[in-house]
């Protein structure tokens, strides 16, 4: 009995001191699921879903203050993919949030800008050169399409235009076995 | 001497079809009125333009330069003027536009003043950036620049350098004729490769389906005397060309997933770069010709001599394309591309052009449920498990394909050639692929603009800190402004020197009004004094009315 109890206390003890060694040595640094999510969403920065950035929209995801599908730039495959990730049901992209559009790329009309910087402060990755009173433009390779430097422009000189195929970035198409129409039904539809 | 040579897993044999255009010899081609010579033809970098609209060309003349080392520069394949840059229909499966250099030629054919460069005394990084402004690249269809593949790497040597005119795809004969025509300069090439890599031996293969070019290849081996040298038949089976699996039959090494023949001493590279190579090093001749042979439902089928740039419809032409052509490929009926467009020009890659008819290869049949048979796993000469890949591809499941090794994948077709329920198998791995490539960009742009944006909000964090300090520190070195009358709250202009400020500034204002008085007042007139008087009234009422504090004088 004495025995039984004293091997339990033993154990209980190199089991618990074993437990908390690990918590102090192998301490996770923030939280790795906001991670595991941001890496999924396309990192526009758009804001478009509620929240300023990327990230805080992955913390209220991770925090279950937000829902999966409003981030419209990840379109239907990002919500797919996060709902695979956190186990959820998929659901259709909320609309209220916006649609999910072909990817574009921001182009300043350089005749028409007046060089006022307020596009170069709403850019949140960056990708617009210029200084005041002097012309700007966009690094094309850079520009994520959130759209953000469009509103604040008084001169309503940047345009959202979709990036081109080219032969870099042509996709090969899903294979699909052509059907031909059977030209034995065009009369019928003729008599109706 | 070579004793044994081993055996690749698979492949198939399919019909080889290429008495077709073996026996004419290699007519060269003439010029057409417009050369269309797109920059990037090549694996890596799109080159520069060196030359610029309404300039003269030689012949031999760089006109764009290699970008960076993975790359490789551009010539001009004869003399005239560069009427236009611009981007032009590619060669592709795509049909879409890339840029490209368009020269007239004016028919004197002038060649560019050739730079003396000897490369017996050169040492191998000189001889590396020469090939690479010859732009040298491999022409058995991957294109990849030369000079990259021409580094022995850390150990300083290499066991086998393999010489490739295996040519195992249906209808294909241009390296055949090639070796049947100048034996002895591949060989000179392959000897001045061997010298680059500190190769023990060089082993020239090709299949036992060219003996012509077999008896040539030993003659001019012979000739030269080389004891390192050799020249080796290997049995034909698609895809003995490929170069893993060449490298299997000549050495036994099998190259695992995700390491190169060089990590096991061998290099492999295709007879054509070896003849390009001995070229640009003895004559200074850049890589501005190819032979490409032209076949399948042709008149006169045969291989050409052309310049790069010369438009497929021109080498059809003269090849004479019969009218119930439905179809047209570049590359082999195994691996070729679909041409959306006949106007695209020949380019480094361009090996053969087949025209398809329906009686010549028939339509496809429509595709079947997979039986999972496994036919296609005891075809597939890379050891995969196509119907794997089929599944995951087909199902978008990509992130499995990859599992089962999509990308060790060859595309040779050879599974879709003896699938019973006719799936174009390749088809889907190309899809996969492209589809994988695209999301690996589409991850590498996220990646990037996380970081930029995370650099963004810690610089605008940074510059709010350094406008704070700089506040503190220019309020800290001056003493607080005191108040001028002493109307100013004590406590409150000590707590906000801001604040201060701007009573003392208000406390200035009030002075300065309480010493200017109004000036026409004085001496009126009784009918001047009984308007004031009206007026003030008047303001008394309005005041009264609005009951607010009104003006206290």
């Amino acid at each position: 009995m004495i025995t039984a109890l004293i091997v339990m206390a033993g154990l209980a003890l190199v089991l618990g001191a074993t437990l908390g060694a690990a918590s102090v040595l192998f301490k996770t640094q923030g939280d790795p699921l906001v991670d595991k999510i941001d890496a999924i969403l396309p990192q526009t920065q758009c804001g478009q879903c509620g929240y300023p950035g990327c990230k805080p929209y992955a913390t209220a995801i991770a925090g279950g203050d937000a829902d999966i599908n409003q981030c419209p730039p990840g379109g239907d495959e990002g919500v797919r993919k996060l709902a695979d990730l956190l186990g959820r049901e998929y659901k259709p992209l909320n609309a209220e949030h916006g649609i999910e559009k072909p990817k574009s790329v921001a182009v300043i009309d350089e005749a028409t800008c007046i060089g006022c910087t307020l596009c170069i402060q709403a850019c949140p990755v960056d990708a617009i050169v210029g200084a005041a009173k002097q012309m700007h433009t966009i690094v094309a390779d850079l520009c994520t399409g959130c759209e953000l430097c469009v509103p604040p422009c008084p001169a309503d000189c940047i345009d959202m235009v979709p990036v081109a195929e080219t032969v870099d970035n042509w996709k090969w198409r899903y294979p699909v076995f052509e059907l031909k129409v059977q030209p034995a039904t065009l009369p019928a539809k003729e008599a109706a | 001497m070579l004793s044994k040579l081993f055996s690749f897993n698979g492949g198939v044999k399919p019909d080889p079809n290429k008495s077709l255009s073996t026996r004419e010899p290699i007519a060269r081609l003439a010029l057409p009125p417009q050369l269309v010579i797109p920059l990037h033809q090549h694996i890596g970098g799109t080159p520069r333009p060196l030359v610029s609209v309404g300039d003269k060309v030689l012949r031999g003349q760089r006109i764009g330069a290699a970008d960076g080392n993975v790359s490789s520069a551009v010539h001009a394949p004869t003399s005239g003027h560069v009427v236009a840059i611009e981007p032009r229909p590619m060669p592709h499966a795509s049909g879409l536009s890339s840029p490209a250099v368009v020269i007239e030629p004016d028919g004197q054919d002038i060649a560019i003043e050739r730079e003396p460069f000897d490369w017996h005394a050169a040492a191998p990084g000189e001889i590396r950036d020469f090939l690479r402004d010859a732009g040298v690249v491999g022409l058995g269809g991957a294109v990849f620049p030369s000079h990259l593949k021409l580094n022995p790497g850390k150990s300083g040597h290499t066991d086998t350098l393999v010489i490739n005119g295996a040519e195992c795809e249906p209808f294909i004969t241009c390296d055949d004729m090639l070796m049947r025509a100048e034996p002895g300069n591949i060989l000179r090439g392959a000897l001045i490769m061997q010298r680059m890599l500190a190769a023990k031996q060089v082993l020239v293969a090709l299949e036992d389906n060219k003996p012509e070019a077999a008896v040539a290849l030993k003659a001019a081996a012979q000739a030269l005397g080389h004891a390192s040298l050799e020249v080796v038949v290997v049995p034909t089976r698609y895809p003995a060309g490929g170069a893993k699996q060449l490298i299997r039959v000549l050495t036994g090494i099998e190259v695992p997933h995700g390491s190169r023949s060089t990590d096991f001493g061998v290099q492999c590279f295709n007879v054509a770069t070896a003849l390009a190579v001995w070229r640009a090093l003895e004559h200074g001749e850049p890589l501005t010709r190819r032979i490409v042979t032209v076949t399948g439902n042709v008149e006169r089928p045969r291989n050409f001599d052309v310049a790069i740039g010369t438009p497929i419809s021109h080498l059809f032409a003269a090849a004479g394309l019969k009218p119930d052509t439905d179809k047209l490929i570049m590359g082999g009926p195994m691996m070729g591309i679909p041409l959306p467009n006949i106007d695209a020009p020949v380019v480094k890659a361009t090996n053969c052009l087949l025209a398809s008819s329906p009686t010549l290869f028939a339509p496809p049949e429509p595709e079947l449920p997979c039986i999972r048979c496994g036919e296609c796993a005891r075809a597939c000469p890379a050891d995969l498990q196509p119907f794997e890949l089929y599944w995951h591809s087909r199902a978008r499941n990509f992130g499995r394909a990859q599992e089962y090794k999509l990308f060790d994948c060859i595309e040779c077709g050879c599974c879709a050639y003896v699938c019973p329920s006719h799936i174009p198998l390749v088809d889907y791995y190309r899809y996969a692929k492209s589809e994988i490539w695209a999301r690996e960009r589409d991850k590498d742009a996220a990646d990037s603009a996380r970081e930029r944006f995370e650099f963004r909000n810690w610089r605008a964090d940074r510059e709010k800190e350094e406008k704070a300090a700089k506040l503190a520190a220019r309020n800290a070195a001056k003493p607080a402004v005191k108040p001028t009358d002493g109307a100013g709250d004590a406590a409150t202009a000590a707590d906000d020197p801001k604040k201060a400020l701007i009573e003392a500034a208000m406390a200035r204002a009030r002075a300065q009004k309480e010493a200017v008085a109004a000036k026409n007042t004085d001496a009126l007139t009784p009918a001047q004094q009984a308007q004031i008087d009206v007026a003030e009234e008047r303001r008394k009422r309005a005041s009264a009315l609005s009951g607010s504090d009104a003006p206290a004088e």
